[in-house]
């Protein structure tokens, strides 16, 4: 079976604990998406990571160009006023 | 009665443990890493559950008696596990396609098992069935993929299949240890149990697009200790270091 030929691969999202979100692990190979949440199972969940698992075929995902980085980041860099910090909260809230 | 339980429970156990050393042999070679991963993961829960029911055996057997000592220090004779389970793995469609004929059997059979009367086999049930409800899922949907996938895997499980069924009728073969252990409350209708697998069997094929082998006659004698050639190699790997050294520790 040459599986680089027709085995896709896909990105991979667990969910730890209710409340919290998928968050990506990794990725793998599988012939389809059933058989990568098989596959998720056993390669990401073995020691108890996760209660829930997401799969996306690794193409389905569009991805931001290293090239363009310094347009998209860069220019958040100096505007630390976009940080809720600038605020102050009042001993009864707690800690937020 | 305490001999049949104790047979009973080897039997139980020793599929476990023959199924769990032959799949451990796919370590390090399976097809693609996750199913490297996979297929160890089974074979640890294979292992697992041998451990809960060797150790119940050991119980029954009485104080000299160890997990380890059943394990590693019986001949084939005393051997009480299916045949299918020590034949050799063969390509991974054969593998697959064993675990299939098996784990569909093995699900059914641990469902009643949850209903034992005996407290320790329905405990060790509970705990299974969670794994062996997965195994058989896993089996299932491979034999699908490779029964339904290129002209090649088609082929080959095809082939696997034909060779492999003789050896399947031995799972629902009742003999008299059995019989006892169904009228005792302890074991399972393997009568029953033969018609759910023949119809979840002809189900997955259906899906598969492979043909049901039509063959009749069945091998026997494993459960009784009467072996293939083959299990003498699987012991002689699993059970040298131990013969060695004995008194070893971790």
């Amino acid at each position: 079976m040459s599986t680089k030929d027709n085995w896709k691969i896909w990105e991979v999202f667990i969910r730890s604990r209710n409340g919290l979100n998928h968050k990506h692990v990794g990725s793998l190979h599988a012939p389809d998406a059933e058989m990568a949440v098989k596959n998720a199972r056993d390669v990401y969940t073995r020691r108890s990571e996760g209660i829930s698992i997401w799969v996306v075929p690794s193409d389905a995902v569009t991805a931001s160009s290293p090239d363009e980085s310094e347009p998209l980041f860069t220019p958040a860099d100096d505007k630390v006023y976009r940080h809720p910090t600038f605020y102050e909260i009042p001993d009864e809230i707690g800690h937020m | 009665m305490n001999k049949e339980l104790q047979e009973y429970t080897l039997r139980l156990g020793d599929n476990a443990l023959i199924l769990g050393q032959r799949l451990a042999e796919w370590c390090g070679h399976g097809p693609v890493l996750e199913q490297d991963i996979a297929l160890s993961n089974i074979a640890l829960d294979h292992l697992g559950q041998a451990r809960m029911l060797l150790n119940y055996a050991a119980e029954q057997k009485g104080e000299e008696f160890t997990e380890d000592k059943i394990a590693f220090f019986r001949d084939i004779f005393e051997y009480h596990n299916l045949l299918i389970l020590e034949l050799e793995n063969g390509d991974w469609g054969k593998t697959i396609c064993r675990q299939f004929l098996f784990d569909t059997f093995n699900y059914f059979l641990y469902t009643d098992l949850l209903q034992s009367k005996d407290e320790t086999i329905r405990s060790v049930a509970q705990k299974a069935i969670k794994e062996i409800s997965y195994h058989a899922q896993w089996s299932a949907e491979w034999l699908i993929r490779l029964g339904d996938g290129t002209d090649e895997s088609h082929e080959r499980v095809q082939s696997s299949l034909n060779d492999l069924w003789e050896w399947s009728g031995e799972m629902f073969t009742p003999d008299a240890v059995d019989e006892a252990m169904l009228e005792a409350g302890i074991g399972a209708d393997l009568n029953a149990i033969k018609e759910r697998w023949h119809q979840k069997v002809d189900q997955i094929l259906d899906l598969a697009k492979l043909d049901k082998p039509a063959g009749e006659w069945m091998q026997s004698g494993g459960k009784q200790g009467d072996h293939t050639e083959y299990l003498g190699f699987v012991l002689a790997e699993m059970q040298h270091i131990p013969r060695m050294h004995p008194e070893a520790k971790w």
